[in-house]
């Protein structure tokens, strides 16, 4: 990625518009003061899944992420997602079809069909990586107007951030520092917990076959972060978002618990620590509630 | 029909990569996935079982597991198997599989009715607008669900790949087929996915 690339298309998937528009409105406007102009793909449609859509049928699952890549493709910009889903279907159908040139063609004449072309012209970043790497820590740290110290949080990667790491580039998937560097930057503390490295039950079609599997599932994660003295958890993944915001709710409903724990998208957090009120960012439309440490 | 290795390596190996799809032989039962693997700590789902069935050609004892489809697609087994197993893609290239033989439950079917309503897994609710307007937000995302066309071109994608059938979605009434009704309503293309939806019922 360039420093010259200062417009993004903003691929939004279904959760974030969908569900937590929130996370949206905390991308937009973090991007912008830092000069990152974000441009809508018109008519983009789901990521699809990876591991829902790539479980039922790949051959459809692959098509449907390329048209995504097209319509940014045909705008002449790069992508940023706020879901790991997305990143992980996007960037991983980029990666298949930048490889395979037969497959390419037999996604393309489907894609024909639909009257798009996918040629491969359209990197796809996370949006918490242009972040780190294109606006840089020190940036970010210049950014921040109220730092927030004192503040414990538990992060929660989700999967396909990192995962597979051959595809994603981020350094092991064992020992991730992207987080970490991000909540340092702000003055935050990142505190370490038993099940940091543990998905958050959702994906792969578990959450929507089985969803007291899946909410078992983050109850254990839940009660590690609290362990932990987390006073909130911050994710860089919309679906993992609603499954600890709306999963929280509905844990306490199943199990007659009573978590509380805030839930921030990465950018949501950030955005607090750079002065956006808690409503600006649209997290007082949540199920979970921010803390008095937060409101500052 | 081959062994299952076959049609795994034929259905995962133009999008994965056949040497990818074929790692599933290189399996030596260590359990380093099973052992890290989170849904194997709260479901009966054992990824090294999963593959010796899958070596000892174990088809229908396979796609009939409900444990299948209790793997999140966390990589977790993928990035530490010492034999280089592509765990996560060959899991997705089974369900695939089973999916085509009516192995798929009625909650992921309707995800596809979504999809092919709406053009998302997860559409907007009237709620949901309401808070993207309070936000300064248009309240409908410029995506496939705002526009007619746009839809249209995702639904030919799936009508293309049939993606359609693959659930048993019926286009006159938008939604899934119900088999009570089929005998009545029943066409060519019905017919051919009749005993699919059937089978994926029972499951």
């Amino acid at each position: 990625m360039s420093e010259e690339s200062k417009e993004y298309a903003y691929f939004l998937g279904c959760i974030t518009p969908n569900r937590y528009p929130g996370i949206e409105v905390a991308a937009k406007k973090v991007f912008k003061e830092f000069g990152i102009d974000t441009k809508e793909m018109i008519g983009a449609a789901c990521c699809p899944a990876p591991g829902v859509f790539g479980s039922f049928d790949i051959y459809t699952w692959l098509p449907v992420a390329a048209r995504n890549l097209a319509i940014a493709e045909e705008m002449g910009l790069e992508i940023y997602v706020t879901c790991n889903g997305c990143y992980g279907s996007l960037q991983e159908a980029d990666h298949l079809l930048k490889n395979k040139p037969k497959l390419k063609e037999k996604v393309n004449k489907i894609l024909s069909k639909a009257g798009r072309e996918y040629r491969g012209t359209s990197d796809v970043h996370h949006s918490i990586v242009l972040l780190h790497d294109l606006i840089g820590l020190d940036r970010l740290k210049e950014g921040v107007t109220n730092p927030l110290k004192g503040v414990n949080v538990a992060i929660h990667y989700g999967c396909h951030f990192l995962k597979p790491s051959e595809v994603r580039g981020h350094g092991s998937a064992e020992t991730p520092y992207i987080l970490e560097d991000i909540v340092k930057a702000i003055g935050a503390k990142s505190v370490d917990y038993k099940d940091k490295l543990m998905c958050c039950g959702a994906g792969g079609g578990v959450r929507t076959a089985d969803t007291p599997t899946a909410l078992e599932w983050t109850r254990q994660k839940l009660v590690s972060m609290i362990e932990a003295d987390a006073d909130c958890m911050i994710n860089p993944c919309a679906f993992c978002h609603l499954q600890f915001d709306r999963g929280q709710y509905e844990i306490n409903e199943a199990f007659g618990t009573s978590f509380s724990l805030p839930v921030l998208f990465v950018l949501q957090l950030v955005g607090l620590a750079m002065g956006f009120s808690v409503k600006e960012l649209g997290l007082d439309q949540q199920t979970t509630t921010m803390p008095e440490k937060l409101l500052r | 029909m081959g062994t299952i290795e076959d049609e795994i390596i034929e259905c995962g190996g133009e999008v994965f990569g056949e040497e990818e799809m074929e790692t599933l032989m290189h399996c030596v039962q260590c359990g380093k996935c099973t052992g890290g693997c989170p849904s194997g700590r709260i479901t009966a789902l054992r990824t090294r079982k999963l593959f010796r069935m899958a070596q000892m050609d174990m088809r229908e004892e396979i796609f009939n597991a409900p444990e299948l489809w209790f793997c999140t697609t966390c990589y977790t087994c993928y990035e530490r198997c010492p034999k280089g197993v592509k765990c996560t893609d060959i899991i997705r290239v089974i369900r695939n599989l089973a999916a085509k033989e009516g192995h798929m439950s009625v909650p992921h079917r309707k995800i596809g009715v979504y999809a092919l309503k709406t053009g998302h897994g997860v559409p907007i609710t009237p709620e949901q607008m309401k808070i993207r307007e309070s936000l300064g937000l248009d309240p409908q995302p410029p995506t496939t669900q705002k526009y007619k066309e746009q839809l249209e071109q995702f639904q030919t994608i799936f009508r293309e790949t049939g993606f359609d059938a693959l659930i048993d979605f019926d286009w006159d009434t938008m939604s899934l087929r119900e088999t009570e009704t089929k005998t009545e309503t029943d066409t060519e293309s019905e017919s051919e996915s009749k005993s699919k939806s059937e089978e994926g019922e029972k499951k």
